[in-house]
């Protein structure tokens, strides 16, 4: 396990502060953010996607199925997905308090 | 523009994202969705120059780095210096033999402060010189990073922070620079306009001018729903009509051939754009008047562009 | 050994550094750093190097193009002056955070206003903390030696910084000398092929230019300052190969008639050789004064400098640029921290010299070790004193 990347000494510094893990944004769970969270109703679902292609979080994604789902670890709940479907099957659900 | 695809076409993308989750971008930010739709027309074989801003900020605060292709920050007004120099490193190590063969697609990117502003002289160097280089301007019509602060991307009569909508200066003095026929007045391969809400527009545009050796730009129309003060959820809604009202038209200049990018029977009415707009809620009827005033006027130009640019 | 050639100190630096096989070079014309960046497009363009030259639209771009260069992996040369290295002054600071090794040359030149065009150390004073490595050439054989010198230190992995190397404009860079050329085999073997620590490579994708927040930032700014201090003996290094390859020795503190001195002038840059010629005459006349100048100035040579004025009872220093609002300028205020701590404290005593081109002559010169001399004796040491300036 790497030694976590807030505790690093100056020694350990890499050279020139260049970071060497792409895309390790992903360690950041940005689904903590939310206050309202997307539901598919896979009655209406047409899978076509459009949810995906809109997301700013890249985090939509289909089951084995092919019905989309958020993942819950990033979905910030800015609702685009449920503004933007074309069958209205996406509904904002607010996060238990 | 999705319209005329199948609609399933949203599937055929290519899965890897390499402008990951776990950015810190805003609920709702359209510039988010830009770098990731310009990361799916371009693929790995990419190297990003950052300027300063909403983008790179919200995408590498150390330790967490959204890109999945090597990129690089320097400053704010410098992206499309750094990538001559990108552009023009590779080339000679290819030349020597020091660097494997083939294209590596060399992207400068920058907020509309970071362009029309503070790095509008190094974007006219990058231009000016043709590197083979795009250099994408996310436009989201202010300076957000900092807190929403007027830039000359501003539109005329928006209220920003230093475009306050006071009783005597009612927001936004002065009328949106145009950039991108500051980009078309360096003679470049190529040039477009594009928005977020029509994703395979752009991806189509960012191949096409990826297909030309030489500098070319993109300017993307990106709504912020923080500084525009609009609702996170209605991003694309609120790109679609920019661009359905005339507010934005979709173009593209093709070594000096222009061509709108939709036809539009008819342009929608301004205010629908405007009214949902935190920024523009104070507006009075003149100049809801002069703004569709202004941009029928410039609307009538580019088609007329495009007429007279297809007979030379 | 190569050859002997009368040559503008200029077009012998472009030619050294056309030599290091320079891959990139970003550049924008200032006086009096021209000649060398026109000597370069040459090169490029007739085919003598394989290089781009990107002829850029500021000195901002060109510092900026020249990380960019270097970032992915070309063995990058830029040279500038004066405003051109206050427009850069953003950048400088970003390129040793970036670790990129670039080299650029600066022909010392004032800062506006009003305008002038002519040398002194105002632009480079500014510049002192940007966290490069910085070399003095007093002359035009120095600057076609420490070129390669430079790129060596630069890219040497225990350092990895940029490095610039200061000449005095015109003074320095229009004059005409005989220079001793290297071949090109002894620039190949002192200086090795640039094998970048970390680039932009699409197979092993990086990010250069996080955000360094707090948790993190204070810890990468020490990392820097200590690759900086400890740049220090890889500059020994490459100055005892450079004087196996050519014979000339080169030390991170020069000297001159130092050891046994009453009174030693401390300054930069190309007054030495006025300086020489002073201390020579006043030798002739029994009394004992030397000289001490910084050939490596950042990392700071603390150490060799002390070693260097060791127990004498006076020091002068040369400023050649003004740190408006202090009584004390930059030259002046170094040289007394190093005394501090130092185990023998001379009287200190300061002047400012030759600043926007003014003329120093030898007389000057003398003048100023006689000062040293007379504090020596017992006068007071005074406030600084402004040399040849109308009052």
């Amino acid at each position: 396990m790497a030694k976590n990347p807030m505790e690093l000494k100056w020694q350990e510094i890499p050279l020139g502060f260049v970071w060497h893990q792409p895309k390790s944004s992903l360690n950041n769970h940005t689904g903590s953010w939310r206050s309202e969270r997307p539901i598919w109703d896979e009655q209406h679902c047409i899978r076509c996607g459009v949810c995906a292609l809109f997301c700013p979080e890249a985090c939509i994604r289909t089951d084995e199925r092919g019905y989309f789902h958020a993942d819950l670890d990033y979905c910030k709940g800015c609702s685009i997905c449920a503004h933007e479907c074309w069958t209205g099957c996406i509904k904002m659900k607010p996060e238990e308090a | 523009m999705i319209e005329q695809y199948n609609v399933y076409a949203a599937k055929l993308l290519p899965p890897e994202e390499l402008f990951a989750s776990g950015h810190k971008a805003c609920q709702g930010c359209a510039p988010a969705l830009a770098l990731r739709y310009l990361m799916k027309a371009l693929g790995p074989n990419t190297i990003v120059c950052n300027a300063t801003g909403c983008m790179e900020i919200v995408s590498s605060a150390y330790p967490d780095i959204a890109w999945g292709v090597p990129w690089i920050h320097v400053a704010f007004e410098n992206a499309a210096a750094v990538a001559s120099g990108v552009e023009s490193g590779i080339k000679i190590l290819q030349r020597k033999g020091k660097l494997a063969p083939g294209r590596i697609n060399v992207v400068a990117i920058g907020g509309d402060g970071g362009t029309f502003d503070i790095g509008l002289q190094a974007l006219s160097g990058m231009l000016e010189r043709g590197h083979n280089a795009m250099y994408l301007c996310y436009d989201n019509e202010a300076y957000m990073n900092t807190g929403i602060q007027r830039s000359s991307g501003t539109p005329f009569g928006a209220s920003t922070t230093t475009s306050p909508a006071g009783k005597a200066i009612p927001g936004q003095k002065t009328v949106k620079k145009d950039l991108l026929e500051i980009g078309v007045a360096h003679q470049i391969a190529y040039a477009a306009t594009a928005c977020t809400s029509y994703p395979f527009d752009f991806m189509e545009k960012v191949k096409k001018a990826f297909s030309y050796d030489g500098a070319k730009l993109i300017h993307i129309l990106a709504p912020c729903p923080t500084g525009w003060r609009t609702n996170p959820g209605e991003v694309i809604k609120h790109g679609r009509l920019a661009v359905q009202t005339g507010m934005f038209p979709l173009y593209e200049v093709d070594h000096g051939r222009y061509k709108m990018s939709m036809d539009l029977p008819f342009l929608k009415p301004l205010k629908m754009y405007l009214s949902p707009q935190g920024r523009y809620r104070h507006l009075s009827e003149e100049q809801i008047a002069i703004i569709e005033a202004n941009l029928k006027a410039r609307y009538a130009k580019l088609q007329a562009l495009c007429r007279i640019t297809a007979e030379v | 050994m190569g050859k002997r050639k009368g040559v503008e100190s200029s077009i012998a630096l472009a030619d050294s550094a056309a030599m290091c096989r320079i891959e990139a070079i970003a550049a924008y014309p200032i006086t009096p750093q021209t000649h060398i960046v026109e000597h370069l497009s040459e090169w490029v363009n007739d085919g003598h190097l394989e290089a781009e030259f990107v002829p850029v639209e500021s000195e901002h771009s060109a510092m900026s193009a020249a990380l960019g260069m270097s970032a992915v992996g070309a063995r990058t040369f830029t040279a500038t002056s004066s405003q051109g290295l206050a427009l850069m002054h953003e950048i400088l600071f970003i390129a040793p955070a970036m670790r990129l090794p670039v080299v650029m040359a600066v022909a010392n030149r004032s800062l506006s206003g009003p305008i002038s065009i002519w040398n002194d150390h105002s632009d480079i004073m500014t510049d002192r903390d940007i966290g490069w490595v910085q070399i003095f050439a007093e002359n035009g054989q120095e600057c076609f030696d420490l070129v390669p010198a430079c790129f060596r230190v630069a890219e040497d992995k225990r350092v990895v910084l940029p490095t610039i190397l200061n000449f005095d404009g015109f003074v320095v860079s229009h004059m005409i000398e005989p220079i001793e050329f290297w071949t090109q085999e002894q620039f190949d073997a002192y200086l090795p092929p640039f094998d970048p620590q970390i680039k932009l490579d699409v197979r092993k994708p990086v990010a250069m230019g996080a955000v360094g927040i707090p948790e993190i930032y204070y810890e990468a700014r020490l990392a820097q300052q200590n690759a900086l201090l400890n740049a220090k003996a890889v500059v020994v290094e490459a100055f005892a190969e450079l004087e196996k390859m050519v014979g000339r020795k080169y030390n991170l503190v020069e000297t001159y008639k130092a050891d046994d001195a009453d009174a030693i002038l401390y300054l930069m840059g190309s007054l030495s050789e006025t300086a020489m010629t002073a201390v020579d005459n006043l030798r002739k006349q029994g009394k004992k004064v030397g000289l001490v100048r910084p050939r490596l100035w950042r990392p700071f040579p603390t150490e060799e400098l002390v070693a260097a004025f060791g127990n004498v009872p006076v020091v002068g220093v040369c400023d050649r640029a003004l740190a408006f609002g202090h009584e004390h300028h930059m030259v002046a205020q170094e040289i007394r921290a190093l005394f501090y701590d130092a185990p023998h404290r001379p009287k200190l005593v300061e002047f400012v010299i030759g600043l926007g081109g003014r003329d120093v002559t030898i007389g000057d010169m003398e003048h100023i070790l006689n000062r040293l001399l007379e504090v020596k004796n017992g006068a007071p040491v005074g406030p600084v004193e402004y040399v040849g300036v109308r009052k």
